[in-house]
């Protein structure tokens, strides 16, 4: 026997490292038709890997303490070597994780991956995608510019609307009246070691489960149902490993001149990836005259404020941003279409599926906005309005979803995948 | 339903503009600035640490930065520095910020980062919008920014503007208010071409100041893609060659 294959013998009889890498990797049969969609997952993966690189090395420059974290992030910026790439890296890789991730969760939208036996990994995935938003939401704090103090102090003051405890709960997240140095703080520890290690889990845990049941594809239909009968390998499924990583390697490097174009030629994007007045510092006493949170919230945003206020509260605003996002985990028992995907899906559903997104893009269009930029129709702000009509469509997407998935006219599926 | 469609047009209608809705309601010259123009930043340089850097600290920005745009240390520490000893130090004021709230009403904001946070357009027209007011405790109002506390500084080598406000002249029936128009009453050192050119250079410098790294990171960025490039090639072709005995 040769030396390296001692050696993986060696390990083998001590810890399962060859089974490991044919159960997810060599042996792990995935469908053969993945297409452009199916990119996002392992890109997503990559994106969680350079936020933890580049995060480590700005842990080393930071300062989490409100009277030097803002010059901390320009001796960053200036003075430490190549600090400013490793920022720019972290905070584009901020904005890229939510575009990779929206697009995973469209596919999912798009080929049914979340319908029985997926169940479970969609809800691990929904976890991710909350903890994601808990992280981007602590991260942002830490520069301490003044859309971040003043978006802080907003999203907490949300939890102040809460009937009854809602003042003691804002003070017990801010641990002080206001955000201050005990926030940021706080943010600090949330925001480096405890959601990563709960995103880490999950992210373990959403692998397992997809490795479990087996990847869905276009076509939405079961290939461990054609198996070849001698060797018992799904007739339409391919080892992951090399097949989809020499693919994946194509779109990784895709990916990366994307990235690459943002963070060295247009790193604030329009003031959206890296809003201007964040180059404020952090001024408790000034409030800016428009606070708007980071795009990839907006949507939410956009909810939170077309609901109108209910005996002077604005709790019913943050229940319908709240329910916003819970919905999503109730996906897999609203739909009750026969066919997974959207290729043979009816008429109902793709409309409905049409309207839905083109929806969430004008919330979190509107988000971005003043609420008075469109003028007013009566006594109303238009924008407003608008956000209000697409609030209604959005939730009718989850809510009427069992009765337009079931009446739906759906074509057969194919036996086989068709590419 | 009407109403709805109308509103809904309306809504694209106005698309572009919002972009670029800020608070106040003033045209905003585009900045003629190039951050590759040396001799132009240099100048910028000059400018700020001779009229800025009295009132307004750079507190992130250290002078030996001034190398990157071509700068020895021996002409930073002969020319340029006026209030501190080490090359390495940050441009910082010696007025006390509880006096400067005291004389101007605000303590004149830190201009490090004041590019990234204003933009070059706004500075660019900021800048060349100040107006005598007597009615303003310096004498001066702006634009731009509308009772700001700051006098102007470069006044000496603008001139002094006063505002009209023309009298319009189709009289009432002439629906749209005339914009108020800056107009030069008294000439000064500067003719008001090379004036603008000599803000646009203060500008391009507040800009290289506001991110000193910028133009190595277009340069890197270059490379960057280049490499990417020719492994997009690579990889291509090497996820061709597995895919061949896949159908």
């Amino acid at each position: 026997m040769s030396k390296p294959a001692a050696l993986v013998q060696w390990i083998d009889e001590r810890f399962p490292l060859t089974a490991t890498v044919k159960a997810h990797l060599s042996e792990y049969y995935a469908p053969k038709n993945f297409n452009f969609w199916y990119y996002f997952g392992s890109l997503a993966l990559l994106v969680l890997v350079i936020q933890i690189l580049s995060g480590i090395f700005l842990t080393m420059h930071y300062k989490a303490d409100a009277a030097s974290a803002f010059a901390s992030v320009e001796y960053i910026m200036r003075d430490v070597p190549w600090g400013w790439l490793v920022r720019y890296i972290h905070s584009t890789g901020a904005s890229m994780f939510f575009i990779v991730v929206y697009l995973h969760m469209f596919r999912g939208l798009l080929y049914g991956s979340y319908r029985k036996p997926r169940e479970l990994l969609w809800i691990f995935g929904m976890l991710i995608y909350l903890c994601l938003m808990a992280e981007a939401f602590f991260g942002y704090l830490l520069p301490w510019g003044q859309m971040s103090y003043w978006g802080a102090q907003v999203i907490v003051n949300l939890f102040g609307a809460v009937p009854f405890v809602g003042e003691d709960l804002a003070v017990w997240i801010r641990g002080d009246y206001v955000v201050s140095d005990a926030t940021l703080n706080r943010f600090f520890a949330f925001h480096v070691i405890a959601i990563p290690l709960v995103l880490l889990g999950l992210v373990a845990a959403h692998l397992v489960a997809l490795h479990e049941v087996g990847s869905n594809n276009p076509d939405g239909i079961d290939i461990k149902k054609k198996k070849d009968p001698k060797t018992g390998i799904p007739l339409d499924g391919i080892p992951f490993h090399p097949y989809y990583t020499v693919k994946d390697i194509v779109g990784v490097v895709v990916f990366l001149m994307v990235f690459s174009i943002i963070i060295f030629f247009m790193p604030e994007v329009g003031g959206y990836f890296l809003e201007y007045n964040n180059f404020i510092p952090a001024d408790p006493m000034k409030t800016p005259p428009h606070i708007a949170p980071v795009w990839y919230f907006t949507p939410y945003y956009a909810m939170l404020r077309a609901v109108p206020a209910m005996f002077g509260s604005q709790f019913p605003g943050v229940i319908v941003m709240g329910a916003a996002v819970v919905i999503f985990f109730l996906l897999p028992w609203l739909d009750r279409g026969k066919v997974r995907s959207i290729r043979y899906r009816g008429p109902l559903f793709k409309t409905a599926l049409a309207v839905f997104a083109v929806s969430f893009v004008i919330l979190g269009w509107l988000g971005v906005q003043p609420t008075d930029f469109l003028g007013k129709v009566g006594e109303l702000e238009t924008a407003t309005l608008l956000a209000r009509i697409f609030t209604v469509i959005y939730f009718l997407f989850f809510l009427a979803m069992p009765w337009y998935t079931s009446i739906d006219k759906e074509q057969p599926e194919p036996a086989r995948v068709t590419g | 339903m009407k109403t709805l469609k109308s509103l809904l047009v309306s809504a694209l209608l106005t698309l572009p503009v919002l972009a670029s809705a800020s608070t106040e309601h003033v045209v905003l010259d585009p900045a003629p600035i190039d951050n590759n123009d040396a001799a132009s930043l240099q100048r910028g340089a000059r400018m700020f640490v001779n009229y800025c850097l009295n009132c307004h600290a750079a507190s992130h920005m250290r002078y030996n930065r001034l190398a990157d745009i071509g700068i020895s240390e021996e002409q930073i520490k002969d020319n340029l520095m006026f209030a501190s000893e080490k090359i390495g130090d940050h441009m910082k004021v010696a007025m006390e910020a509880g006096d400067a709230a005291k004389w101007f009403g605000a303590q004149p904001p830190d201009l490090s980062v004041i590019a990234r946070s204003r933009g070059a357009d706004w500075l660019y027209t900021y800048l060349r919008t100040f107006y005598r007011d007597e009615s303003r405790q310096t004498g001066w109002n702006n634009l731009t920014f509308p009772n700001v506390g700051m006098p102007h500084v470069l006044w000496e080598l603008q001139g002094q503007q006063v505002l009209e406000t023309p009298e319009s002249e189709g009289g009432e029936h002439h629906g749209a208010h005339a914009a108020p128009k800056l107009v030069l009453a008294q000439a000064g050192t500067l003719s008001p071409k090379e004036y603008d050119a000599a803000v646009a250079d203060l500008v391009n410098y507040l800009v290289f100041q506001g991110e000193p790294a910028r133009a190595k990171r277009s340069q890197i960025g270059i490379v960057t893609l280049l490499f990417l490039g020719v492994l997009l090639v690579l990889a291509y072709a090497l996820k061709k060659e597995y895919w061949k005995d896949v159908h």
